[in-house]
């Protein structure tokens, strides 16, 4: 099968792309600082149990994927069809996606 | 031949939602990689394009659906408390781990880390199979941002991998147990 011949395309801009990758590294960090508070302020538990059965769970992960959808569509709405410097986005982004992988691990969050 | 109710979901969320999602990942990872590498980019196929974009969209929905079965229907049988006075913890997982100081980083450890690192995988991959939707093959122009986004397609497979990990030896360790009995052969007679 051969490529089908298209003509060159214009390039689009990396705004969406980068929008969507900071984003779901905030959201990663979010998660990481919501377990940790969680964990480390006993008081905030009940704050966050939504669905009693699942306990505080149910709202830290709740937030999280609100946090993350919420400045997604923020980030969309400001860089969509626009060019942003990559370089920056994507340090931001993996450091907090570091940040929420550091944080979800028990043994780092217990060392806090 | 039996199985409980709970047995059945926790094999459901586990086996049918997080390993179909391992088993996916690694095709959908090959496939993103050459569809957007440098030299893609001037030779695109729209149908593989289409495939690899509901691959992506099946693998975020597999995600979802592990978490949000593992979070609402598996981890309240889990964490369920007994009554008090009872001896016989088979039935309640995390407290049957935490009675005994041999057991009970399994559940300080592993389902502590298991619970929320888990959520990384549906953020992660959504976030992959939106931005694969959006450019398509010339994602391949854009060669950082493609590296980022096969960067957090990894670590959704790393945080898959955990996740998977730990849920299969937590319920080796202390399986989740219980609820109607689902008969799926019936008795041998000797």
């Amino acid at each position: 099968m051969n490529p089908q011949a298209n003509p060159p395309q214009p390039n689009p801009p990396n705004g969406a792309g980068a929008a969507a990758l900071l984003a779901a590294g905030l959201g990663a960090a979010s998660l990481g600082l919501l377990s940790l508070l969680a964990d480390k302020l006993p008081s905030t538990k009940p704050a966050f149990t939504l669905y009693h059965p699942t306990g505080p769970l149910s709202g830290v992960t709740t937030a999280a994927v609100l946090f993350w959808l919420a400045a997604w569509a923020l980030l969309h709405w400001q860089w969509n069809n626009r060019s942003v410097p990559i370089r920056p986005v994507l340090i931001a982004a993996f450091l907090a996606l570091l940040a929420g992988l550091l944080l979800t691990f028990p043994p780092f969050a217990d060392f806090l | 031949m039996e199985l409980s109710s709970r047995a059945l979901w926790t094999m459901i969320h586990g086996m049918g939602f997080g390993a179909l999602y391992l088993m996916a990942f690694s095709g959908a990872f090959l496939a993103l990689w050459r569809q957007t590498s440098s030299q893609a980019a001037d030779a695109p196929y729209p149908s593989h394009h289409r495939q690899l974009s509901v691959w992506l969209t099946a693998m975020a929905l597999l995600a979802w659906l592990a978490v949000m079965s593992g979070t609402y229907i598996v981890y309240p049988w889990y964490r369920a408390l007994p009554p008090p006075g009872t001896a016989n913890l088979a039935a309640f997982p995390q407290r049957l781990l935490l009675s005994s100081p041999q057991t009970s980083q399994w559940h300080t450890l592993g389902m502590e880390w298991k619970e929320f690192v888990a959520w990384l995988v549906p953020i992660s991959i959504t976030m992959v199979a939106a931005v694969y939707r959006h450019y398509g093959p010339a994602l391949a122009r854009h060669q950082a941002l493609r590296n980022a986004i096969l960067g957090f397609a990894a670590a959704s497979f790393l945080t898959a991998g955990i996740a998977g990990f730990w849920g299969a030896m937590l319920n080796k360790a202390a399986p989740v147990e219980g609820g109607s009995t689902l008969h799926i052969l019936g008795a041998e007679s000797r």
